[in-house]
Parts: C-alpha cells; sequence; structure tokens
C-alpha cells in the first residue's frame, strides 16, 4: 500500500498543528464559533445530536494492521470503545472531545492517516472497490488511480470551495463493487485492443434528494489522461454549477439541466487546452505509484483445497460461513474473506475497539496485513490461504465477527440516523435491528438468497436507500417517525434507482412491510436461481404493491 | 403583567469542550439532565433563557443553542420532538454496553 513520503508527513504534521492551534483558540474564545465551524469541518469534525462526531478518512478503504490498532486505540483511549464504519469507507467516532481533537489527528497521522477533506465543498475521500488488488475479475488494481486522485485532490487550491461535495470512485472490473454510477465521477479501469490501460468515465450520478445514475462521457480515456480529463470535468462543474441553491448544487443536477452531450462537448474543450499539458502523467510517475500496491506475493498452498473440503462437511456452519463470506481471488489457492459488521439484531458498521485489535490481528496472522473497509459497511480481508479460513473462522467466531451473511437480507446498510445524526429526520439503525433479528434465522436467509436492504434517516440518503433493492427512508411527518419504502434499486453494473412503493408506514410496521415484500417474492420467483432484484424487474412492482397495500393499491 | 400561556420551554446547547448536550438549570449553570432544566412557563421567562443562551454562546461555553418545547410530565419536561427526546436521553439503541460514558466537568 502508499507509504508517506517525506513531504506528506510534513504536510499532514503541519496541518495537525495548524488545528491544534485553531481549537486552542476557539477553547479559549479566541475565534467564535461562526469562524470556527469550517476550519473545523475541513479537518472532520461534525457537531451532532450528543457530541462532536470524528469521520476519518481510510483512502480508497485500505488499512493495514498498524492503523487499525490505531483506530482501535483511538476508540477506546478517545472515545466510547467503539468506532462505526461508514457507507464512504471512512471511520466516525462518536463521542470524541473538541480539546482532544489535536490529539487524535497527530496519532493518526503517526499512522499516516487524518481526516482532512471529509466534510466541505471538496473532493471527498476516493472510494474503490474493496476488493481491489485481489479479485480474479479485475484488469488491473484501481487502487493506484485512486492514490493519484488524492494526491492531487488534496488540499487542491482550485477545488477546495466548489458548488457542493464531490465524490469520485474507481473500480477495475465489469462487476461494478464500488457503485460508480451513483457518484460524481465514476471511473472503471479497463483495457482497450491492444491492452492499453484507461477508464471509462461517468459523470453526474448520485443519490440524496434528487437521485440520478451517472452518464457516461468517455468510453476509454488513456490513463495517462486521467488528471488532466479529470480537471476539464471539474473546471466546467465549478464554473457552471449552481451555488444558488445547495440542493442543485451537485454535478448531476448540471448534467441534467444542461444535457450529457453540451456538458461533455464542454469537458472536450476545455480538455483540449489541458491534455498536453503538465497534467499528463509520465508513465514512470504511474509506475511508482504502481508499485507501492504490487501484488503480494502468495505462496502456493494448494493442500487448503482438501482441507477445506473435509472442514466444509464436518462443519455446517464453517461451510455456510465460506460459502457467505468467502470470494475467489485471483490465486486459486486463496479467497477474499468478508469480516462481516452486521451481527443479526447488531447495528450496521460498529466494531468495538476490541474487534478492531482482534482484525488487525488477524490480518497479520492470515492476511498479509491487508484489511478492507468497505462501502457496504463491512470489513475485507483480501488475501487468506483456503488452508488458513477455519483457524481464521474459529477466531473470528470468538470475536462476534462471524455472522455469514454477506449479500444477504441482514447485511443491511444503515446510516446512523436520529440516534446520532444532525440532519436525521428518523432513525435508521433501530429498524435495521429488528429486520435482521426477524430474518436471523440462517435457513431462511438462505432460503431467500441475495437481497440488499439499504436505509436512510433522511433525504441526504447516507444508506444509499435509492440503490437497495429493498430500500427504506425515514422521514418525518407530523412530529413521528414514517418510513417510504422503494423497490428495485442497484448499485451494480445494471445501477437503477428504487421506485417508491407508496404511502409510508409507522416504525412498528416497517418489519411487517418487509416480510411481506419478502414473501411475495418468494411466491412468484420462478425458483431459487432467480434472486429478488431479477424477479422484481420481471415482474414488476403491481404484485408487491397489491400485497402492501391490498384493495388501495387496486384502487390507485 | 399578565401574559397568555404558552408552551412550556426548556434552553438546550451543546458544550463547546465536548459537544455534549446540556441543559439551562433553575441555577443559571448548564445541567446534563433534561430533569433538571428550567422551566419557561411564560414569555418573561423565554425572554431570559434566550438571553442566557446568547450570553453562554458569547462567553463560549455552549455552541449550537436552541429554545425548544417541552410537555411537563410527572416524571420531567419531554420534548415534543422526537429529535430533542433523542438527545435529552441519548441513543435509542444499546451501543457499545460495555463502555462508560465520560461526561465530567460542568461547562
Amino acid at each position: 500500500m502508499y507509504r508517506y513520503d517525506e513531504f506528506d508527513h510534513a504536510f499532514v504534521a503541519q496541518r495537525v498543528s495548524q488545528f491544534r492551534d485553531q481549537v486552542e483558540r476557539r477553547l479559549t474564545g479566541e475565534i467564535s464559533e461562526d469562524a470556527f465551524k469550517p476550519l473545523r469541518l475541513m479537518n472532520g469534525v461534525y457537531l451532532q445530536l450528543h457530541a462532536y462526531m470524528l469521520r476519518v478518512a481510510v483512502p480508497y478503504g485500505t488499512l493495514n494492521s498498524r492503523q487499525m490498532r490505531k483506530l482501535a486505540h483511538i476508540a477506546r483511549t478517545y472515545d466510547r470503545g467503539y468506532g462505526h464504519f461508514t457507507t464512504r469507507q471512512n471511520i466516525q467516532y462518536n463521542w470524541p472531545a473538541l480539546k482532544d481533537m489535536p490529539a487524535i489527528l497527530e496519532e493518526l497521522a503517526e499512522v499516516e492517516m487524518h481526516a482532512i477533506q471529509t466534510s466541505g465543498n471538496c473532493i471527498r475521500n476516493v472510494t474503490a472497490d474493496h476488493f481491489a488488488g485481489a479479485a480474479a475479475d479485475e484488469v488491473a488494481d484501481p487502487r493506484p488511480y485512486a492514490e493519484i486522485l488524492r494526491q492531487w485532490s488534496s488540499v487542491h487550491p482550485e477545488f477546495s470551495f466548489l458548488p457542493r461535495k464531490f465524490k469520485i470512485a474507481v473500480t477495475a472490473s465489469e462487476r461494478d463493487r464500488a457503485a460508480i454510477q451513483v457518484h460524481d465521477i465514476g471511473l472503471q479501469l479497463k483495457k482497450d485492443e491492444e491492452g492499453r490501460l484507461g477508464f471509462a468515465v461517468w459523470i453526474g450520478g448520485g443519490q440524496g434528494r434528487t437521485p440520478i445514475l451517472a452518464k457516461k462521457v468517455k468510453d476509454f480515456l488513456p490513463e495517462a489522461d486521467l488528471l488532466s480529463y479529470v480537471t476539464a470535468i471539474m473546471r466546467v462543474y465549478n464554473l457552471h454549477g449552481r451555488r444558488d441553491n445547495k440542493y442543485k448544487a451537485r454535478i448531476k443536477i448540471l448534467v441534467h439541466e444542461t444535457g450529457v452531450e453540451t456538458l461533455s462537448a464542454e469537458i472536450e474543450a476545455e480538455w483540449s487546452h489541458l491534455k498536453d499539458g503538465e497534467l499528463k502523467l509520465p508513465a514512470a510517475d504511474i509506475a511508482a505509484i504502481n508499485a507501492y500496491f504490487a501484488p503480494k506475493a502468495l505462496d502456493s498452498r494448494a493442500e487448503g483445497w482438501a482441507e477445506l473440503a473435509a472442514w466444509k462437511k464436518s462443519d455446517p456452519d464453517f461451510a455456510s460461513w465460506v460459502g457467505r463470506n468467502v470470494a475467489p481471488h485471483r490465486h486459486p489457492d486463496y479467497g477474499m474473506v468478508t469480516i462481516s459488521l452486521k451481527p443479526i439484531g447488531g447495528i450496521p458498521g460498529d466494531a468495538s475497539a476490541d474487534q478492531m485489535d482482534a482484525v488487525a490481528r488477524l490480518a497479520e496472522e492470515f492476511g498479509h496485513d491487508e484489511i478492507r473497509v468497505t462501502h457496504e459497511q463491512n470489513l475485507v480481508l483480501p488475501h487468506v490461504a483456503l488452508a488458513d479460513l477455519e483457524p481464521l473462522y474459529r477466531a473470528l467466531l470468538a470475536e462476534g465477527l462471524a455472522t455469514a451473511n454477506a449479500g444477504l437480507i441482514t447485511d443491511i446498510i444503515a446510516c446512523p440516523g436520529l440516534d446520532y445524526c444532525a440532519l436525521a429526520n428518523a432513525r435508521s439503525i433501530p429498524v435495521a435491528q429488528e429486520i435482521s433479528s426477524r430474518f436471523g434465522d440462517p435457513a431462511r436467509q438462505a432460503e431467500i438468497g441475495d437481497l440488499k436492504i439499504k436505509i436512510s434517516g433522511c433525504i441526504n440518503a447516507c444508506g444509499h436507500h435509492h440503490v437497495g433493492h429493498i430500500g427504506i427512508l425515514g422521514v418525518e411527518k407530523k412530529g413521528a417517525e414514517l418510513y417510504q419504502i422503494s423497490l428495485g434499486g442497484s448499485g451494480d453494473e445494471n445501477a437503477s434507482i428504487g421506485q417508491i412503493t407508496g404511502r409510508g408506514f409507522e416504525p412498528d410496521q416497517v418489519t411487517d412491510a418487509i416480510e411481506t415484500i419478502v414473501d411475495t417474492y418468494l411466491a412468484q420467483r420462478t425458483g431459487t436461481a432467480e434472486t429478488f432484484i431479477e424477479c422484481y424487474r420481471r415482474i414488476g412492482a403491481v404484485p408487491f404493491k397489491a400485497a402492501l397495500y391490498g384493495s388501495e393499491a387496486q384502487a390507485a | 403583567m399578565k401574559t397568555a400561556p404558552i408552551k412550556t420551554k426548556v434552553l438546550t446547547a451543546n458544550r463547546l469542550s465536548d459537544g455534549i448536550s446540556v441543559w439551562l438549570g433553575a441555577n443559571g449553570e448548564w445541567v446534563f439532565s433534561i430533569k433538571d432544566a428550567f422551566l419557561a412557563r411564560h414569555e418573561e421567562a423565554v425572554v431570559a433563557i434566550e438571553a442566557a443562551g446568547k450570553q453562554a454562546l458569547d462567553d463560549n461555553r455552549v455552541v449550537d443553542v436552541n429554545v425548544i418545547d417541552v410537555e411537563e410530565t410527572a416524571s420531567g419536561p419531554r420534548p415534543f420532538r422526537l429529535r430533542e427526546r433523542i438527545r435529552a436521553e441519548g441513543p435509542t439503541i444499546d451501543y457499545a454496553p460495555a463502555s462508560p460514558a465520560r461526561v465530567s466537568q460542568a461547562a
């Protein structure tokens, strides 16, 4: 993985020192809250309902054990013993004191981490496929390009005060595990006919109050042109993006209102001035960054095949866990292990300090010291030998981290919602917990198969409800929580925005409504091979609405 | 001077140093439980707590100062809005149950 050079260390240290001074001046009253608020936000410090919240960037979701141990230490020392992994591959602490922030940031800097650009109208943490560098189906590791974008966008003077925040995601296979079509810029690393690397470029995707899928503006952008072309996009957006209305300020609105052809022509015109200039990436620089992400030297561990078969035969629970949580690695003797942060009835994305320490230890012992944070709020050990799966499973089991539900109905994305968030209108976590408990039986989950439920506690859609196969949006109506359900959303390569079923549901009706939807699917599917989303796309919303609303739906 | 009855109000904020939710108490100090909050039952009292809030903001003791409506119940003031009830009672979920809260020191 990338290692800070002297410049990086000096830059982050200087930023910590600067923020320490700002915090001290705020605490002594030398600067007002109005003056301080933008400064704290630039360093990832929010004020939520009960306390400050610190959002720490995990660049493209990649961590090593030392970094994870530091995150555990911070949770234990400065917070209440846990952290929350988010849909942007970051971690949030819910209870840190303002006076401790400089010390926390100093500790993060020790392990080459920071909280810069985790808030504000700037280019946020660049996200990537959580299986990058390990997946059998990728054309190359997308993270070097995410790192190049990170370096380029860090405190970029021209793009630090954009009309609105800006999110970039990178993937490197046809199967989109980074939800690139719901990002401001989505990049798919690919190869052309000659085998050269480049990108399909998508712009203008996003969720929030106006969910829109991205439009492709480039089918193949040579890798050397990455920064010049992205700069051209940013310039056109910075110039024309609306600043009069924050709800219409994202690039998706600009694309929608201007039209992708017109905007694409403007980007091309801007790019023509940039493409052969200093932003052209030299092959040597690309190679230098790639070297940090050189594929792990993985020894042959062919003994794992026979061992795995025997273990699976003797322990059905282990077999279930392997079946759901272990995906094929590019090396046949290895697997990519999803560590579920979705225990049945638990809080999606939360991990205790002890669990973080355990993951760090297990990554060292079994995972070549690499950990990933997924946008689905789980963790991944991307390089685990099949021969090590059984001892890893036993260790995870002891830590409450072996829930065999990756991609199943209980693998729910949920934002912090009204239990923490100052923007929320309704709670998300208790809704997720109740659904998880209702469907927690392993046999029932297995029968239902792949099904993504995503829950947001407000229209900002941090819980990605628009792209949930079943999406749940909490709103406030007449002072009470109400939940709208949408169906048919998807954040993968066949992206779609879910459609609202009809009137909302009161909190105590939501899980029953989900059960009605699931039962309808089970009754309508052609067989176990037809997943929920496939079934929905075949039969449409009508049978689900009829099941949910009865004669009311027929009359509508 | 007699004034028209209003919804009972309390003053709430977050403590500057650590962001913990606080309410203005009857003795003019910021307290950690809404049960100990001063209840403003008429306009003059509301004006007074608003002034106290502005002063505390100017004195850099608290941030995000708000006057909120509450209903007076046998167990103490209960905010009308769920958001404020959750602020008063903490997250409704059993988060990190093994970890002690780290609330300390008055604002």
